[in-house]
């Protein structure tokens, strides 16, 4: 019976030339994509999903997964690429790659673009609900204040929320001072009394029916989260805040190089793009697919901040071995009794 | 009469905690918004979008294949170990049963990941890849000790005369296995099974480390959407599985009732 179940999800007419395996975060890509991918040039894609950079990171450098194509963010890119994990991308494959927006091109994580291309980016920013925020949002500091004690979510993410505690402090989010980032353990400590909970994708249901006045989100989620309920607006501090890149990269020892650069090609193309941005509902590198997009969204500053909003926002760094101070701060602040 | 209604509100009470989020999640599989803060209008597209979506299918075949094979060799192997246990002296037991006990207080990150080294250290010199076949080979390693557990309660049970009167009686030692020690473990093997076959089903941590690409599992591939938010096609499949299990012991509980009342004719 299960046999016959396989064949039925493995029945194929003609024999595919070769195969791709690909690695991207779950509910990230439209599928019918990949259908397409498969009929235009008879490549079977293997497609398996992961949750975090972390979880991905341990599989890849486990060395056992044949992975042609993954899409980690901007600083495990650097980490990976630091680490001799990255097969360099041949940008004579790629010709699609003249689509991705100028802005985007040789970013510090990866100078030359010579190890990955620009899959989808976003920020980090406040999203309030109109309706129990009456004054103007423009702060990291309103998710200090006591007035919205127990309305405010913050994200349960290391680097995220030690991140926008900087920024509120006025430091960077990449910092490597020990002295700053005591301070931020004090100031998150401080404001664990104030916080409703930390939470991951939750986080759209709860602003959505109103349980929270304030949350940390990501402008991808926001966007959505703001169709669902219009009372929800979103907004990218003056202190600035982070801005993020997911990048197509190829791990070292993949066996279907060529098929990689075809389909991270394919994903460059602006039809393509677009289709994929519509779907994900997060922002596209590629103006041409943007320019297909629902006129609304186009103009949507949450999904396509100014260039001056951008230019406050920092890129997160790999921190190296740093990144165990990270941690331990993390911990003694999650460890922190109320 | 007010006792009686306590302990009827009480057991009312357990139900409702137990099947509370079941009926929601079967709810909000036919809710037309994306989110789950709100009703949005009735629709079925959830589940024509999962009979389409490639991923999630093969995820369940993966899932039930290595679920159904993995308990079955796991119960086979396990029957076999119990039976071995029972006979051996109290300080060889006692050693094999400590052993036994191990792998079920083990943290699963352990477990995992121990396994995945292993794996990986194997495939050197052989070409064993990580894939369908380490999955099935980690999940057998976990579900083994659990039917050893269940099985040797009922071992203790057993009136010990009772295989060597089969064998006084001309039963060769395998047939009075066959016939006289199997029927009356029956039930802890059966417990044993169903119990590896849950485990099986629904464990992430160590499938997440002991797979390979293109081989997925339900927990891996649900999991993984934990940041973008878990897409309604889940609640879909949910609903699926939990109607075919409800079936299956209506099935189950109706034959063993008939079966019952033949007996009970035929005294």
């Amino acid at each position: 019976m299960l046999l016959c179940f396989g064949f039925l999800l493995g029945g194929c007419s003609q024999k595919p030339k070769a195969e791709l395996n690909v690695y991207n975060w779950g509910d990230y890509i439209d599928e019918s994509i990949l259908k397409d991918f498969e009929q235009k040039y008879n490549i079977k894609v293997n497609y398996d999903t992961f949750s975090t950079n972390e979880d991905m990171y341990i599989k890849i450098k486990s060395g056992s997964n044949n992975y042609d194509v993954a899409i980690p963010s901007d600083y495990m890119i650097e980490k990976m690429k630091k680490e001799d994990m990255l097969e360099k991308i041949d940008l004579a494959n790629i010709p699609n790659f003249k689509n991705v927006d100028e802005r985007f091109k040789h970013l510090a994580y990866d100078p030359h673009n010579e190890y990955s291309i620009p899959y989808m980016w976003g920020t980090v920013g406040i999203l309030y609900n109109k309706t129990m925020v009456k004054e103007p949002v423009d702060s990291w500091k309103i998710l200090w204040d006591k007035k919205y004690s127990k309305q405010i979510l913050m994200l349960d993410s290391q680097r995220d929320s030690i991140g926008i505690t900087l920024k509120m402090l006025g430091y960077s989010l990449n910092t490597r001072n020990v002295a700053e980032l005591e301070k931020a353990k004090q100031a998150l400590i401080e404001q664990k009394p104030l916080v409703l909970a930390y939470v991951g994708d939750d986080v759209k249901d709860k602003m959505i029916s109103g349980e929270a006045a304030l949350a940390v989100v990501w402008s991808g989620d926001a966007i959505y989260m703001n169709r669902e309920n219009p009372d929800l607006h979103f907004v990218v501090p003056k202190e600035g805040s982070n801005l993020w890149f997911d990048g197509m990269v190829i791990p070292k020892g993949s066996k279907h190089k060529k098929e990689a650069e075809l389909f991270i090609n394919y994903m460059c193309d602006s039809e393509v793009a677009f289709k994929n941005a519509d779907y994900i509902g997060y922002s596209t590198p590629i103006p041409a697919a943007k320019a297909k997009l629902d006129p609304e969204l186009q103009k949507n500053k949450i999904a396509y901040p100014d260039d001056k909003d951008l230019a406050k926002c920092e890129i997160f760094k790999d921190l190296g071995t740093f990144i165990k101070d990270y941690d331990r701060v993390w911990t003694e602040f999650k460890a922190e009794i109320e | 009469m007010v006792k009686k209604l306590l302990q009827k509100f009480y057991v009312g009470l357990i139900f409702f905690f137990l099947y509370a989020p079941i009926v929601v999640l079967i709810v909000f599989s036919f809710n037309n918004s994306k989110s789950r803060g709100h009703w949005d209008g009735f629709t079925l597209k959830w589940y024509l979008e999962l009979l389409q979506d490639r991923q999630i299918l093969m995820a369940l075949y993966y899932t039930l294949a290595v679920a159904i094979l993995s308990s079955l060799i796991a119960t086979f192997l396990g029957v076999i170990a119990a039976i071995g246990i029972h006979n051996l002296n109290k300080l060889q037991r006692k050693i094999f049963l400590n052993l036994t006990y191990l792998p079920v207080v083990n943290p699963d990150i352990v477990t995992g990941i121990s396994l995945m080294i292993l794996f990986i250290f194997f495939s050197q010199f052989t070409n064993l890849k990580l894939g369908f076949l380490t999955l099935l080979l980690a999940h057998i390693t976990f579900n083994v000790p659990y039917v050893i557990l269940s099985v040797l309660p009922k071992l203790k049970q057993l009136n010990s005369n009772l295989y060597e009167a089969a064998l006084d009686l001309g039963a060769p030692p395998f047939y009075a296995l066959r016939k006289v020690i199997l029927p009356e473990i029956l039930p802890g093997v059966i417990t044993g099974a169903i119990l590896a076959f849950t485990l099986s089903l629904d464990d992430f941590v160590v499938s997440f480390f002991t797979t390979g690409s293109g081989v997925s599992n339900l927990s891996i591939a649900i999991y993984s959407m934990a940041r973008r938010g878990i897409n309604p096609k889940i609640n879909a499949l949910s609903t699926l599985m939990f109607i075919v299990v409800l079936l299956l012991l209506l099935l189950v509980n109706y034959r063993t009732s008939k079966e019952n009342s033949a007996k009970e004719n035929l005294i």
